[in-house]
């Protein structure tokens, strides 16, 4: 699996990134800046990961969403190419038109940073296929702008469509007020577009890989991955 | 002769915070009237912030060496040796003055500024710590403070990309009109290359570097040198104000270019910004320094020379470049989109010239604004002892287990997990032990090594008796480290008191760094940097003496690091050092009794040692399973957290010989020091080994159970205690101002 990570100034958890997918994947990604008009010839998967763009000045993505390299990660999805984009990636994707809907501010309107559980929607998807659908998985959020928001049609299509892929939940798996630490609607903590290839989600499976974190529960996520690739390969 | 911009009168010296008897000392210095710009520059340069001036003659006294010191006090952090050709590099310093102005943004600034001082220094920040200390949670500001305070460390530190964790939070009326914020830094660089200040080489480039330069923090050093008076809100425009998304950028070139071989010395702007790092740059390597103003990139047309030299804009560095690589290190950070000026060069003179406007403004003698700045020996009283409190003279007013209650609810120990929420403390992906336990651990890169940091003072103590307070808070400091399985291996203490000038307030601080420096010498655990902030006091009220220490150190493995929690149920629960109910300046007296009395706990430090080196030892054979130290509120406090930490609870015995002497308040919330609790499979073998170490252990009940259980007092469900421990700070901050 070869992967992009993409560094826009302020990101900060491409690092996180890089060592997860070097772990899962056994192979380091490429980090591209910014300022590049191309992605690395024959990347597998893009993966926009967390921090702060430009500060998160402006509104939350929507500077990074207009950087130079997101034509090429635009041209990259309309090709069925694989985004991972998370946290702040996720909020980009979003403000770049890649997927539906905003992360507003958290409904207590603080930063929050801590454990979250999540309920896997499916299992059927490239993202997910390490994951059994209904599982239960413990990860970390931090951010302060993760409370998802889309228009009623929009979220009934999401719904629809079954492109929830994950839900804040109890650890029993049940969705429950206070579970949703951020207020999201109907408990969104990631979606993906109708294709299928571009997934946004709010919470860090990068920061659960290693034993030595005390949960591996975001390994699922890359191992999954790496066997999509196997098996098209 | 300088022309002058503005007459040089009695006011404006004292409105720069010059006494008379220091204006007289620059006018012998220099031989002539400066001029309002260089009058600015000694007000920069002399104000007690930058130049320690009531502080330094005791600081001297506190030992600072160790074989794995690389750097201690003076520069921008410290530097330990952590082996494998790694280095830590840390630093504490206070933000208080102006977290007090403007909440938000003076924390904010707190952060980025320790951050800058760290990675200054070629090191990559790897995780903060704060100690925070505020008012009564009755008072009408208090509420708000720690919202701004708590918002504006998450806010910088979140985004710059540094975990942020560990620390401490108390309240006491004491901070009612002058907070708290102390921010610490730990970064991992390579030891043989780490930055420093020192110029060298003739003629060669400096270079400013990062933001631009605006009107924000001019004065803010000699504001932070000064007590507040009623008028308070009128300083707001000396905070600075905080660009963590620059800042990140500034680390990441800075590393960049120090990668690249680029850099011969660097100095970040802080306090006094452009003057102070520009005059200690050229002051340390024996060099004079020629600035050009009109190549300072700013942010608004028309500043004068003296708002120049005294903004304090954050996010930005100086630095010596070697001519040679100078147009790769320009690249590089254009790259990066920060700004880039050469804005002046290295001389011979050892002078201090700043032109503006073609215009000499400043030409100063630049050893001596550093050298020369007057260092004061000032008088101190010593307060007199104050009697201990036996434990059967206090007459408990409710029982143990109401005790507990009460105490696990309260403001200074209940969870602060509504403030660490607040703060990314995951990040990098190498938190092991996250807040809420003895010490954080951090691993280092890839690991095994990990490093345990921590944050302890007990102001209390200190107020109560200064030397015994400055040694309990090395002591415990050096305690919390033991605890999770760590080598102490340095410190950096942050030194808050009142104004210096009053006898008593000085003796409060001299007490307090004698205290410091016994325990240091006594524990093997030295002092390698540090910050002192005085006048910490409003309308003559000052805060109570807290010198906060910060302290570092190292596990082997961090796969053995120690957690508190009880593991397992059937779990023999053993105490380790002497209990004497010594509950003079505990909390049980001050929450329960209503009392803030006595004498605070003596200190043995060869049985600290001791005990610590024992329970070291313990944790590295695995003959424990969990380790927690006593400290505020005591044993069964002690014992509470580590039930609450697994939703395990425990039966408990107070042994009876020591119930007769010491009674069962004394016994379970008294704050005697050097002990610790530990849990442990086999008891008999730990046993075996405290007797032959001379270590007093005693056995004082099982883990076990949804209950904790004290022998004739009602059993307290220990998810009950959690919701009481959970649920006082978050109530608190969500009730609307009183």
């Amino acid at each position: 699996m070869k992967s992009a990570v993409l560094v826009f100034p302020g990101i900060n958890r491409e690092r996180d990134m890089a060592r997860a997918l070097a772990h899962v994947a056994g192979r380091e990604p490429a980090m591209v800046w910014h300022a590049e008009r191309d992605l690395p010839a024959g990347t597998d998967l893009v993966v926009i990961p967390g921090g702060f763009s430009y500060g998160d000045y402006l509104r939350c993505g929507a500077i990074a969403a207009r950087a130079p390299i997101m034509d090429a990660v635009r041209a990259f999805a309309d090709k069925g190419g694989l985004i991972l984009a998370v946290c702040n990636g996720f909020q980009i994707v979003c403000e770049a038109g890649l997927l539906p809907g905003v992360l507003m501010r958290n409904a207590q309107l603080r930063f929050i940073c801590r454990d979250v559980y999540l309920r896997v929607e499916r299992s059927d998807t490239p993202f997910t296929r390490g994951y059994n659908a209904g599982q239960v998985i413990r990860v970390p959020v931090a951010h302060g702008e993760g409370n998802y928001i889309a228009d009623g049609e929009t979220i009934a299509r999401l719904e629809g469509e079954g492109r929830v892929v994950f839900r804040y939940a109890s650890p029993d798996g049940i969705v429950d007020p206070n579970f949703n630490h951020n207020g999201a609607m109907n408990a969104i903590a990631g979606i993906i577009n109708a294709r299928g290839n571009v997934l946004g989600m709010m919470p860090h499976p990068e920061n659960h890989v290693e034993a030595a974190m005390g949960c591996t529960d975001g390994r699922g996520l890359f191992a999954g991955l790496v066997d999509h690739f196997k098996l098209a390969a | 002769m300088i022309p002058n911009e503005a007459p040089i009168t009695p006011e404006l010296i004292a409105a720069h915070g010059l006494t008379p008897e220091e204006y007289a000392r620059i006018l012998k210095l220099i031989g002539r009237e400066p001029s309002f710009t260089e009058l600015g520059i000694f007000s920069a340069m002399w104000n007690e912030h930058c130049s320690y001036k009531s502080s330094k003659i005791h600081l001297r006294t506190l030992p600072t060496k160790a074989p794995w010191v690389i750097q201690g006090p003076g520069e921008n952090a410290g530097a330990i040796d952590i082996g494998d050709g790694l280095a830590v590099v840390f630093k504490m310093e206070s933000h208080n003055h102006p977290s007090y102005i403007e909440p938000y943004q003076g924390a904010a600034t707190g952060v980025g500024g320790i951050l800058r001082d760290v990675f200054t220094m070629g090191a990559r920040p790897i995780a903060c710590l704060n100690a925070l200390s505020f008012g009564d949670p009755n008072h009408p500001k208090t509420r708000h403070l720690v919202a701004g305070v708590v918002a504006g460390i998450g806010g910088y530190g979140n985004s710059f990309g540094v975990p942020t964790v560990g620390g401490e939070v108390r309240f006491h009326r004491r901070y009612d009109g002058n907070c708290l914020v102390n921010a610490m830094a730990v970064g991992i660089a390579q030891a043989d290359k780490i930055f420093y200040a020192k110029a060298t080489g003739i003629g060669m480039p400096i270079v400013y570097l990062g933001s631009k330069t605006g009107r924000d923090g001019i004065h803010g050093a000699t504001m932070a040198s000064a007590e507040f008076g009623a008028n308070v809100e009128e300083k707001r425009p000396t905070v600075q104000v905080g660009d963590p998304f620059s800042e990140k950028l500034l680390l990441e070139a800075c590393l960049e270019i120090m990668a690249k071989g680029c850099v011969i010395a660097i100095q970040d702007m802080g306090a006094a910004g452009l003057t102070c790092s520009a005059v200690e740059m050229g002051a340390k390597g024996d060099l004079g320094v020629a600035l050009d103003l009109d190549s300072v990139p700013c942010r608004e047309t028309g500043m004068s020379a003296y708002e120049m030299m005294l903004s304090e804009s954050q996010e930005r560095m100086l630095m010596v470049l070697k001519p040679e690589k100078e147009k790769e290190a320009e690249a590089i950070f254009r790259k990066w989109g920060l700004d880039f000026a050469v804005v002046g060069e290295t001389t011979p003179t050892k002078r201090f010239v700043v032109r503006h406007g073609g215009a000499v403004v400043a030409d100063l003698p630049i050893k001596e604004l550093g050298d020369q700045a007057p260092v004061y020996d000032r008088p101190f009283t010593s307060k007199a002892k104050l009697p201990p409190i036996e434990p059967g003279a206090i007459k408990p007013p409710i029982g143990i287990a109401a005790a507990l209650e009460k105490l696990i609810g309260s403001p200074d120990l209940c969870s602060k997990r509504w403030v660490w929420e607040q703060y990314d403390h995951v990040i990098l992906g190498n938190t092991v032990q996250r807040p809420g336990g003895d010490a954080a651990v951090v691993r280092v890169n890839e690991g095994p090594k990990a490093l345990a940091l921590t944050a302890d003072v007990t102001p209390r103590y200190c107020e109560a008796d200064p030397f015994a307070g400055g040694k309990q808070a090395v002591a415990e400091a050096w305690r919390n480290l033991t605890a999770v399985g760590a080598r102490p291996l340095a410190l950096t203490d942050n030194l808050n008191f009142g104004n210096p000038e009053r006898p008593d307030i000085m003796g409060q601080f001299v007490g307090c760094v004698r205290g410091i420096a016994e325990a240091c010498r006594a524990l093997d655990f030295p002092v390698v940097s540090g910050n002192v902030s005085l006048y910490n006091e409003t309308n003559g009220r000052a805060i109570l003496p807290t010198p906060t220490i910060g302290g570092v150190g190292l596990i082997g493995d961090f796969t053995k690091s120690m957690t508190l929690a009880f593991k397992a149920e059937g779990e023999a629960i053993l105490l380790i050092g002497d209990s004497r109910g010594w509950l003079g300046q505990s909390l049980y007296l001050r929450d329960i009794c209503g009392r803030e009395e006595g004498a605070p706990p003596p200190l043995d430090l060869a049985a600290e040692r001791r005990h610590g080196d024992f329970v070291r030892s313990l944790i590295a054979e695995g003959l424990v399973t969990a380790v927690h130290d006593v400290s505020d509120g005591g044993l069964l406090l002690a014992l509470a957290e580590m039930a609450m930490a697994s939703r395990i609870g425990a039966v408990l015995e107070a042994p009876h010989d020591v119930l007769a002497e010491i009674t069962a308040h004394g016994f379970w919330f008294g704050e005697d020091q050097g002990r610790y609790v530990v849990t442990a499979k086999a008891a008999d073998a730990v046993a075996q080994r405290a007797k032959s170490a001379g270590v007093p252990l005693r056995h004082i009940g099982t883990t076990g159970g949804p209950v904790l259980a004290l022998a004739e007092e009602r059993p307290l469900r220990v998810a009950d205690l959690v919701h009481r421990f959970e649920a006082w700070l978050p109530d608190y901050m969500a009730a609307s101002s009183a």
